[in-house]
């Protein structure tokens, strides 16, 4: 994709730019380190005496995705830095950026063994907690470490894309933690081939609600990272059931992290692994519900699809969910160069935008009647107001075509 | 042998060296690329859309 799709945005000259998000990006580590600031705020409010409120903090990461980043990303709003074409280059190459995205895992796995800890331990006086913790602070904790998983799943999803070996090995051993090591094969090779398409299971249709879209992409792109190592595989004239096959490989590193887990704390943390890896990913599929929601590429007369242009993604420029996200709502120029590095990617015109940051649509897709007065028209001026160009749910289709005049 | 490029990316299918990983060997003419197989780094092109590279 050319510059002639940047935005009309100023841009400072190249020797005065300098990428004022640099050091916020390792705000990108407080998913995998909250739990470790949820044990100290614990502690210090049981030693003021708050011992009744203290246990919320284990719920540390609920409080971030559906509190404090929506509300931030209010206060702070769009972003609008785009590098100048002449630094790209040497941004793309600085190391630093992608160290920022290694650091992720080993406080991913730090936190996740000291969450199989606080699961099993049965004394934790040492936090001013009498015996161990309680159902609901577990239950907790587990939402707790699949916002993390679901971040994490961003994480492999921004290492998995590159073409360096060491990143794609990264990105299956951070999806490990939510059972989701097929994700490195769909979205690559399946999402990014069909995305806004009524093919792709990751791309939600209009009329489609969020609990409609959930199993449809859960199970849709499981299916189909089978379906696409199984050619592979067919092609290397290699079994299905290879451990070459890069769904089952990815698997079996999580059944080896789960067992491990288990061998150490006991079953006792296999419900809690069970509820942070289910809640991860359905944290992930939130997100993949919003960034395509009712956009549809069109047939050409050949029977392929137009390519996929700014037009096909959801965009939300806000600097905080920006942060912490890794750039993904730059998402249309994600799909025109899936291959950039985050801290390159930039802000593009012609694309459509989401009234706020990816962190508050999260909340608004679990309420399809609100989500669908705040996005449905917003889809239709997308489209000039012409229904018949829209990705439309199939069970769906007539109500909506007849209700928008379109029959 | 020839050479074809993702018009995105850059990744390169050189027939010398096919592409092992994704089941064509060293040697496996552009020919026998099937038309609907995508760029393996990028997923944005497929076969069709790769350019000759001198």
């Amino acid at each position: 994709m050319t510059t002639s799709n940047l935005d009309g945005q100023a841009q400072a000259p190249v020797e005065q730019w300098r990428d004022r998000k640099r050091y916020l990006w390792l705000m990108g580590l407080i998913p995998p380190t909250a739990v470790f600031m949820a044990a100290g705020l614990v502690w210090a409010f049981n030693q003021i005496g708050w011992n009744a409120v203290a246990p919320v903090w284990w719920w540390i990461g609920a409080l971030l995705v559906y509190g404090l980043l929506p509300i931030l990303d209010r206060f702070f709003g769009p972003d609008g830095d785009n590098p100048p074409d002449e630094v790209m280059k040497a941004l793309e190459e600085d190391k630093y950026y992608r160290y920022c995205t290694y650091a992720y895992i080993p406080f991913q796995l730090a936190s996740l063994v000291f969450a199989c800890y606080l699961w099993s331990a049965d004394n934790l006086s040492w936090l001013g907690i009498d015996g161990g913790l309680g159902l609901i602070s577990k239950i907790g904790l587990a939402i707790s470490i699949g916002v993390m998983g679901g971040v994490g799943i961003n994480t492999a999803h921004e290492l998995g894309h590159k073409k360096d070996e060491l990143e794609r090995w990264l990105s299956k051993i951070t999806l490990a933690q939510t059972f989701y090591g097929h994700f490195y094969i769909e979205h690559n090779r399946g999402h990014h081939v069909r995305v806004a398409t009524p093919e792709d299971p990751a791309s939600s249709k209009f009329g489609e609600s969020f609990w409609a879209f959930l199993p449809r992409s859960v199970w849709g792109s499981l299916r189909s990272s089978w379906e696409l190592e199984k050619t592979r595989m067919q092609r290397l004239g290699k079994s299905t059931w290879s451990i070459h096959n890069d769904v089952l490989n990815a698997w079996l590193m999580s059944v080896v992290l789960y067992a491990v887990l288990v061998a150490v704390f006991g079953p006792i943390v296999l419900p809690f692994l069970a509820i942070q890896a289910i809640y991860g990913f359905s944290l992930l599929e939130t997100v993949n519900y919003l960034e395509h929601y009712g956009l549809q590429r069109q047939k050409k007369d050949n029977g392929r699809y137009e390519r996929c242009t700014p037009e096909h993604s959801w965009n939300s420029d806000h600097i905080v969910t920006n942060i912490f996200l890794y750039h993904l709502q730059r998402h249309s120029d994600h799909h025109a160069n899936p291959t950039r590095r985050y801290q390159t990617l930039r802000s593009m015109d012609g694309a459509p935008n989401l009234p706020s940051g990816y962190a508050s649509m999260i909340s608004l897709a679990y309420f399809p009647p609100v989500w669908r007065r705040v996005m449905d028209h917003r889809v239709l001026d997308h489209y000039d107001g012409d229904i018949t160009r829209v990705n439309i749910a199939p069970s769906k289709r007539e109500k909506i075509l007849a209700a928008y005049g379109a029959k | 042998m020839a050479a074809f490029e993702c018009p995105v990316c850059e990744f390169v299918y050189d027939e010398a060296h096919g592409a092992p990983r994704e089941g064509f060997p060293a040697g496996t003419p552009w020919s026998e690329v099937p038309d609907d197989w995508p760029c393996p780094d990028c997923g944005v092109r497929e076969k069709i859309d790769f350019r000759s590279k001198k």
